[in-house]
């Protein structure tokens, strides 16, 4: 905690996720991972995690099963393009709108 | 100096410095360079950063994208605001690393003159410039680092007609105590060349090609596979110079040996911006990175 004397005269800002808001908004086309192509889900243990790696918004996790924070990705694509065995697919957000349809 | 185990994605540290959901575009490179730097930096430490996209990434007021103390300067002052929060630091006895990360105008056109003084005191802060190739984040204005042909906001139409700054030559000319070029595709190397960096007394300096998605004209996707064409096709080196020594590193390294270098061609037709190119200035291009690496492969061979 800063010094309540101070804390009307500065401007600390508190350090969180979402400075430029859901960022997942961004987004035009998620990454969908296949499990049974992906490295470390199909060996069952620690390997490969470049998608984790090279993430530029760190929205990866590095588990056996990598999980993708929908809400802060901005869908860039890297994790898709860097995939040694193309396990993640860049599928249009709009497939996923309940009740939504697409000619 | 003995090199250090060099760190694999598996013993990367999980703990992240960098939160999600900041202002940079999608697929920017200098986000992957500054997520896995900072695990390298670890916490002990402060930034000084002028006028950059990295200011922007750091968050406004009331959120931090950020874990770290940011120290935002103005652009001609980097390096003497590094050399004050250091000198502050050594006055009370602590260790705190001070980390100056500026981009390619910071560094090679407004800020060079304090660099410049910096490296000539020897100051112990570490200096990191990512160079996007111009001034990306007030909308993609040439640069002292631009290089030749390219097109920008300020060069629209036949591109840029000087040759751009070698840097880390002007840098070398200083005898830095440590001296890195690392690229933002390879962000393993970024991490191990900081941590050696970490450990040395003097000015260290990284020099770090960030490709940039808006400015080059690329896909968002594109921003790594771009950045390793930079190195495989010879156009970008990387090196470290300690002691006066240079050796190639990493990628570089491989290039040269069997694995040879890709046309440059490949890399310049991947972007927009290299769109006015001619058949000539590419033959010209070809040859210097030919002659620049039949010189690497004399000296390293």
């Amino acid at each position: 905690m800063p010094d309540p004397r101070f804390k009307i005269l500065t401007s600390a800002s508190t350090s969180g996720p979402g400075d430029a808001g859901r960022t997942g908004s961004w987004r035009v086309e998620r990454p969908v991972i296949d499990m049974s192509r992906c490295i470390p889900a199909k060996a069952g243990k620690h390997a490969c995690h470049l998608c984790w790696l090279l993430c530029p918004d760190n929205v990866v996790s590095k588990d056996l099963e990598p999980e993708i924070d929908l809400e802060y990705c901005k869908g860039c694509g890297i994790c898709a393009q860097e995939c040694p065995v193309q396990a993640i697919a860049m599928v249009p957000d709009a497939d996923f709108i309940e009740g939504a349809e697409r000619e | 100096m003995k090199m250090a185990a060099k760190t694999t994605v598996l013993n990367l540290t999980e703990e992240e410095f960098v939160h999600p959901g900041n202002r940079a575009c999608s697929g920017c490179g200098l986000s992957i360079l500054y997520r896995i730097g900072l695990k390298a930096l670890g916490r002990d430490c402060i930034f000084v950063v002028p006028p950059s996209c990295l200011t922007v990434m750091q968050g406004l007021f009331p959120i931090a994208a950020t874990q770290m103390p940011v120290l935002n300067g103005t652009f001609a002052s980097t390096a003497a605001i590094a050399t004050g929060v250091k000198a502050a630091m050594r006055r009370l006895g602590r260790p705190t690393q001070v980390v100056a990360w500026a981009g390619d105008g910071g560094t090679s056109d407004i800020g060079i003159q304090a660099l410049s003084g910096a490296l000539e005191r020897g100051e112990d802060i570490i200096y990191i410039c990512y160079d996007n190739e111009a001034y990306m984040n007030t909308g993609v204005q040439r640069s002292g680092t631009t290089p030749q042909g390219s097109l920008t906001t300020t060069t629209p139409f036949s591109g840029k007609s000087e040759v751009g700054k070698n840097l880390p030559a002007i840098i070398a000319a200083h005898n830095p105590a440590y001296l890195a070029t690392c690229s933002a595709s390879y962000p393993l190397d970024f991490h191990d060349k900081l941590l050696k960096a970490k450990q040395i007394k003097g000015l260290k300096y990284l020099h770090v090609q960030t490709p940039c998605p808006p400015g080059w004209g690329i896909e968002e996707h594109m921003t790594v596979a771009l950045g390793r064409a930079a190195v495989e096709t010879g156009l970008f080196d990387l090196y470290e110079i300690e002691d006066g020594r240079m050796q190639l590193t990493g990628q570089s390294l491989q290039q040269l040996g069997n694995t040879g270098l890709r046309p440059v061609r490949e890399y310049l037709e991947m972007q927009v911006r290299f769109k006015a190119f001619s058949d000539e200035q590419v033959a010209a291009l070809q040859a210097q990175v030919d002659q620049r690496w039949s010189g690497y492969r004399d000296r390293f061979k």
